[in-house]
């Protein structure tokens, strides 16, 4: 077993230099670095913090003894969604659940971490740039910072997170180390041809389905692909396996320009009409839509504002979006726009974490892989995925429409 | 019989011991009274609460650490839980719990074959007796 070295800083910072909240801090990252046969620490420049997203009484306790202990971030962090949306508060209708959110969103706050409540933080000014190391949690923002940025997070957690945004360091190791990188299996998505937007979400559920450990190359991923598709690509491969990082070839910054001698698996359509199936209950009657996981950049708001034009919605419809996209929208009459049409624009949370959709729903639409890999054992709905268009459609005529 | 293991997180428990076939996410994975609320897990409605756990790994979700650290703290989690893998994610719920409340769950890597299924048995630290 390797040891741990710590440099004098580090070891200043674990014998209460800096304080008790450090000190701590420092404990949860030593402790885990040793687990994971870590050779040093790492400095971060950033960190994405997911312990805000409230999880019982443990989570206020954690926050709290921070805040008492007198701990503040050292890096710029921004957080991830937490249990309520602090804009429209009455949206929620647990109030347990809302009050008790708001009480630990408050305390992340207290502890110096930037009010962002978005699981998109990349789509955010100030994002890292290639080969930073950073302290990323929420699965999404880790697949999205590794993949389509270039910056390097392991998979960071509850606890975790916010103790990197306090000490200023991650373990090495993991995906911060070149060496854990690399690609180690292609997946030849060539015989796909032509890709929707839906293409990417399944795409991603199969590759995380059944990548294990490995780390997949992708061919044939459309070279106009935009953030947007990787972003339902890599969070949908994100929920459905443990994928925290993937290459595409000529389109990531990373991915390999050759793949001689890699394993290859070939993806074709009938793989992603398999995981649709799975992915999907069939139903024609429907009681909700809800798009916007991970939440909906300000692009994907334009171009629903702009599906919107024509016949009235039948069915409620729910967006989840950061609420700085949500203020933009507003500056420029789009958000204007969505709500007019009887669209619920939810900010700071999304509706598979936290008790929004009514209880008596059976049957939600979603363009979201991840959501719709959730949402059946959080909220207890049975999920139709469908693309955009498939989305407003179905919205529109009160029950499922699919194009083909 | 005496097994040494790798301590990721020191504590003394004993109990009776329950065998996973399959790795356990705790979030999504049990409910706040240690019942394995998975539908495909196959030990699915077993209680956790008190015993040994015997598991491959953890799984899924870094949540799980909050999960376990809640657990800790309601007096609902399992008495020590052996593993055949370091998994970092239970033990930081472990060392939590123990920052926060005081309370010390044992988290072992060890190979666990041996141990039968009736035995009692006793954890301290990377020590496993029955």
């Amino acid at each position: 077993m390797p040891t741990l070295d710590l440099t004098a800083d580090e070891e200043a910072m674990l014998g209460g230099r800096d304080g008790g909240g450090v000190a701590l801090a420092m404990r949860v990252i030593v402790g885990q670095a040793r687990i994971s046969d870590a050779p040093r620490l790492v400095e971060i420049t950033s960190a994405h913090v997911d312990s805000c997203l409230y999880h019982g009484q443990v989570s206020l306790d954690f926050a709290h003894r921070l805040v008492d202990l007198g701990a503040q971030v050292r890096v710029p962090t921004t957080l991830n969604v937490g249990s309520t949306d602090l804009v429209h508060p009455g949206l929620v209708r647990d109030h347990e659940l809302a009050a008790a959110g708001r009480e630990l969103m408050a305390a992340y706050v207290e502890l110096g971490c930037t009010p962002t409540f978005t699981c998109a933080p990349y789509q955010l000014p100030n994002r890292p740039a290639f080969g930073e190391h950073v302290a990323w949690a929420e699965s999404n923002a880790i697949v999205f910072a590794n993949s389509v940025l270039g910056a390097r997070t392991d998979r960071y957690g509850d606890f975790l997170d916010v103790c990197a945004a306090i000490t200023g360091r991650a373990p090495y190791a993991g995906l911060q180390t070149p060496e854990a990188r690399r690609g180690t299996v292609v997946f030849d998505c060539r015989p796909l041809g032509e890709f929707s937007d839906l293409t990417y979400p399944l795409l991603g559920h199969h590759i995380g389905s059944v990548v294990g450990a490995e780390i997949p190359v992708l061919l044939g991923i459309p070279s106009e692909a935009s953030e947007d598709d990787l972003k339902a690509l890599g969070a949908a491969a994100a929920s459905a396996g443990g994928v925290a990082l993937f290459h595409a070839v000529g389109i990531t910054p990373e991915a390999p320009t050759a793949v001689d001698g890699l394993p290859v698996r070939v993806v074709d359509l009938e793989t992603l009409q398999r995981v649709r199936r799975e992915l999907s209950t069939v139903a024609s009657e429907l009681d909700a839509v809800s798009i916007g996981t991970p939440h909906a950049s300000y692009a994907e708001c334009v171009r629903l504002s702009e599906l919107l034009v024509g016949p009235p919605l039948q069915l409620p419809f729910y967006l989840s979006t950061a609420r700085a996209t949500r203020e933009l929208l507003a500056a420029n009459g789009v958000l204007q726009v969505l709500e007019g049409a009887g669209v619920t624009v939810i900010v700071d949370t999304c509706t598979y974490v936290t008790a929004i959709l009514s209880p008596t729903w059976k049957y939600v639409m979603t363009n979201s892989g991840k959501w719709a890999h959730y949402a059946p054992g959080n909220i207890n709905v049975s999920a139709v995925l469908g693309s955009l268009t498939e989305c407003v459609a179905s919205a529109r005529a009160g029950h499922v429409v699919l194009d083909a | 019989m005496i097994i040494h293991g790798r301590t990721l997180h020191p504590g003394t428990a004993s109990g009776t011991p329950i065998r996973l076939t399959a790795p356990l996410s705790f979030w999504g994975g049990t409910d706040n009274e240690g019942r394995i609320v998975d539908a495909h897990h196959p030990q699915c409605g077993e209680v956790l609460t008190g015993r040994i756990l015997l598991m491959e790994s953890g799984r899924g979700s870094s949540s799980a650490s909050s999960v376990l650290a809640e657990q800790i703290r309601a007096g609902t989690a399992p008495a020590a839980i052996i593993l055949s893998r370091p998994d970092p994610i239970i033990p930081l719920g472990a060392l939590i719990a123990a920052e926060l409340y005081d309370l010390n769950l044992p988290v072992v890597v060890a190979s666990y074959d041996a141990i039968p299924a009736d035995a009692l048995v006793q954890v301290t630290d990377g020590r496993i007796t029955w």
